[in-house]
């Protein structure tokens, strides 16, 4: 049971990375992005390349991984989003998918169709801990989510660029007429969702692996637990993600394995269709934002 | 003695906090012209709103011939016999101005999509006669020659005019008019002046929403008016003019055409 | 039905009666024409629900999988007459959608999008997990062909039959596109609030659509699980659902005739692309991304405005 648990924090966490990278964006822009899930692959196949092609050392090989995905995520923003901006809103969610599939497209070409594995970032040994026996890797995982998390919360409430960003989201207008410039925000609103991904991809690829395609899917949970803890929550997003990822654990090991996938999206589904604000968000709030 | 088509009855709507509508009744009696004015802000369109079931009331209900409107659809409503335009013009994108008109049947036709997909009989000549009924109506308002053309390629002026057609072709019984006059020159204007007399004649109500005093006053049978959500006057025409809560309500707004 | 979606009409047929004929029997350009058509009978009924109700479905493929695997599991384990099992897929994805786009078209915008995203990938997981029905990831073989009073429908037989019904869709969908519905659903799309007013119900109309263009793509289904005898879930994935979407996004959603195109192009296109299968997930991104960027009414529209546009140079 114990070791449900843990297995459903880690990947809780990777969920919660990848809601706050949706929050993110869909915060400063109002758009869903739906190339989230290929940041993370991209994060964990870069990182591969450089450990293992490249034999640079992993420290550095991360923050290589991290620059790299920031800077694709940054590269996207500039010349595929923001000339569509005023387009239609098909055409908006269409972009993102477009930018998924080209993603997916290059990964493919790159690095084949087969997963590939990240040696753990520590000592391999497994630790005995409460009955369950844990990789060390999922300390790393967790602890770095929470680094990560403590870091965006310090960023948006005490840095003057972080509060900079939440006024951007609030009322764009405002915020243009006080000097902060909207479509810088947008910018490094995507490129720090893109880092928040590429840190999800290495840490876990030592756990489960990473191939080309595992965007989609991780996609839709990140976003399910974007959504349950309510579009546009910070806080929401990380519990909710933690949420997402002990059900599925649960599920997969009292349940079945071969459902657990659909746990998440049926969450997803029920979350939409009863409550689309969300455990945490309000009903009113919901339907002032955009979407 | 004409009956009451629209009955309002302890009308409020709040938005969270705000209160937009506050304790108004309203009677508007069958083959009236009836305006509610006031200043900006006044509630007049969400009272519009209200009555067509796109908002629904805090407290109060609505009576149209008897029936209760409160918690119907605004689709629903607008098949009971309730039509209207809006203050900003919604017309229907990428279709003629005649397509607009039709849409104005479809509450009175009833082909669906096996029907239409196979084009049985009766379905055809439904066709034809919402077609034959649109252009009516838009020659009536005076557009018979750009049936065809974009409905938003026509000037902001003949786009008001045409959403009254559109209105019109759902053979309602009330009708309301959300500013159809703002951005009409002073000859288009007289001219809104004479087609909703002869909306009337043809046993259609009618509610206006207006700014243009001089419509209104030329126009109507009744003047309401409404200040922050609240009734303050109703009467005929001459006696609203004079009413001293309603020049000071408009004080600090221009009364003509703010 | 106007005079030229007539003309249009004729023609593609004929290429298509001559075809078969002109190419020797060749099984291979069969075999494309027989898909070309699939993909365009499941990308009409994409193409009403979005480009005139103004709808978005990213998982469309999974009404096609229902309709292939109604078809498949009912006449290999269950024996049942294909053209039973046929009409029983139709109503299963009908009524599946039904309950489905009941509280997704309520959604807006990205919400709905994730939301049926989310619904082909648990259709997909069960095709998957139905493995005494579906058999699974190694998917169902030997399904019979469809046939009438004896006779296989196989080869150019099964061409002339799928055209011939891709080409009854068509004259529906225009038929109905021109039409109280049509008007209604374009309306719905253009400004729900003054549709309401008009007295469109918008919830069902959105509804309809949404349920029929999921029985097109259950007849498509079906006919495609007749046709290749053996079906598996990975062609009923996110990826063909996301090429449904680029066929009617690429085709153009001005009218009828756009996820025709679409289809066309990307049926044919991949052929092309044989040897550089490395590439292909690429090309598609890189093709979505450019007609989106550069055409985003579409090739036709694309083509139209270009065509019109040399026209009006011409007579200065």
């Amino acid at each position: 049971m114990i070791q449900f648990l843990f297995t459903g924090f880690t990947l809780g966490s990777i969920y919660a990375l990848v809601a706050l990278g949706f929050t993110m964006i869909y915060n400063a822009t109002g758009i869903i992005n739906l190339a989230q899930g290929e940041f993370v692959m991209l994060g964990g196949l870069i990182m591969v390349f450089c450990t293992l092609i490249l034999k640079i050392p992993m420290v550095l090989g991360f923050v290589i991984t991290l620059a790299a995905v920031t800077l694709i995520g940054a590269i996207f923003q500039r010349l595929a989003i923001h000339p569509l901006k005023n387009a239609s809103l098909i055409t908006l969610i269409m972009v993102t998918l477009a930018g998924s599939i080209l993603f997916r497209g290059v990964a493919m070409f790159l690095w084949g169709k087969d997963p590939y594995m990240l040696p753990a970032f520590g000592s391999q040994k497994p630790i005995q801990l409460w009955g369950a026996t844990l990789q060390p890797q999922i300390l790393w995982v967790l602890g770095i989510t929470l680094g990560v998390v403590a870091g965006i919360t310090y960023f948006f409430k005490r840095t003057l660029f972080g509060k900079a960003m939440t006024a951007c989201a609030f009322n764009p207008l405002a915020a243009r007429l006080v000097g902060i410039s909207v479509g810088k925000m947008v910018f490094v609103s995507f490129g720090v969702s893109a880092a928040l991904g590429a840190i999800a991809g290495a840490i876990i690829t030592p756990i489960t692996l990473m191939e080309y395609d595992r965007g989609p899917l991780l996609a839709l949970k990140g976003f399910s637990a974007a959504v349950l803890g309510g579009l546009g929550s910070a806080p929401g997003s990380i519990a909710a993600g933690f949420l997402i990822g002990i059900l599925e654990s649960l599920g997969a090991g009292l349940i079945s394995s071969g459902y657990k996938d659909a746990i998440a999206l049926l969450v997803l589904l029920l979350v939409l269709w009863i409550k689309p604000s969300g455990l945490f968000g309000s009903k009113e709030e919901s339907e002032l934002k955009k979407f | 003695m004409k009956a009451d088509i629209l009955v309002i009855e302890g009308l409020e709507k709040s938005f969270g906090g705000l209160c937009a509508i506050g304790g108004l009744n309203l009677i508007v009696r069958e083959g009236q012209i009836k305006s509610v004015i006031g200043p900006n802000g006044a509630g007049k369109t969400t009272l519009f709103n209200l009555i067509t079931g796109i908002l629904p009331p805090t407290k109060g209900q609505f009576l149209f011939l008897g029936n209760r409107l409160n918690g119907l659809k605004s689709h629903e409503i607008a098949r009971l016999g309730i039509s209207r335009t809006f203050q900003n013009v919604e017309l229907f994108a990428h279709m003629t101005a005649l397509e607009n008109v039709m849409l104005g049947r479809h509450s009175r036709s009833s082909a669906g999509i096996v029907r239409a997909g196979f084009r049985f009989a009766g379905m055809q000549r439904e066709e034809r006669e919402s077609r034959d009924r649109a252009l009516d109506e838009l020659g009536f308002m005076g557009l018979a020659e750009k049936a065809e053309w974009d409905a938003l390629s026509l000037p902001l002026g003949e786009q008001k005019v045409l959403e009254i057609a559109r209105a019109l072709a759902t053979e309602p019984k009330l009708i309301l008019l959300d500013e159809p006059a703002a951005g009409l020159n002073p000859r288009e204007t007289a001219k809104l002046s004479e087609t909703i007399r002869q909306i009337r004649n043809r046993g259609i109500t009618v509610i206006l929403v207006e700014h243009d005093m001089s419509l209104v006053m030329d126009v109507s049978d009744e003047v309401a008016v409404l200040n922050y959500g609240r009734k303050i006057a109703e009467g005929p025409p001459r006696e609203i003019q004079r009413n001293r809560e309603v020049i000071a309500a408009y004080l600090g707004e221009e009364a003509n055409g703010a | 039905m106007k005079r030229k979606d007539f003309h249009a009409l004729w023609i593609i047929a004929a290429v298509i009666g001559i075809f078969p004929w002109a190419a020797g029997g060749n099984q291979y350009f069969i075999s494309l024409l027989v898909f070309l058509a699939l993909n365009a009978i499941t990308a009409l009924g994409l193409s009403l629900l979005m480009g005139y109700a103004g709808q978005i479905s990213l998982g469309h493929a999974a009404f096609l999988g229902i309709g292939a695997y109604s078809s498949g599991v009912l006449t290999t384990q269950y024996a049942l007459h294909p053209l039973a099992a046929f009409v029983f897929g139709i109503f299963l994805s009908a009524g599946i959608a039904f309950l489905v786009g009941r509280p997704t078209l309520r959604l807006k915008g990205h919400y709905m999008a994730v939301a049926t995203l989310g619904f082909g990938e648990i259709v997909f997981i069960v095709f998957n997990e139905l493995s005494p029905f579906t058999g699974g990831p190694s998917g169902l073989s030997n399904i019979p062909p469809l046939s009438f009073w004896g006779f296989p429908l196989e080869g150019i037989s099964f061409l002339y039959l799928v055209w011939a019904v891709f080409f009854l869709l068509l004259i529906f969908s225009l038929n109905l596109v021109n039409s109280r519905v049509g008007r209604a659903l374009r309306a719905v799309h253009g400004s729900e609030l003054a549709a309401g007013a008009m007295g469109v119900d918008a919830s069902q109309a959105k509804l309809q659509v949404f349920v029929l263009s999921a029985v097109y793509a259950s007849i498509s289904g079906s006919l495609y699980a007749h046709f290749l005898a053996f079906i598996s879930p990975n062609a009923f994935g996110l990826m063909f659902s996301i090429l449904l979407l680029m066929m009617v996004v690429i085709g153009g959603t001005q009218t009828v005739w756009g996820g025709f195109l679409g289809a066309a192009i990307l049926t044919l296109l991949p052929e092309y692309l044989r040897g550089l299968e490395d590439f292909e997930v690429l090309a598609y991104g890189a093709i979505l991304l450019s007609v989106l960027l550069f055409m985003p009414q579409g090739v036709l529209e694309g083509v139209r405005r270009i065509a019109s546009g040399r026209k009006e140079r011409g007579a200065r």
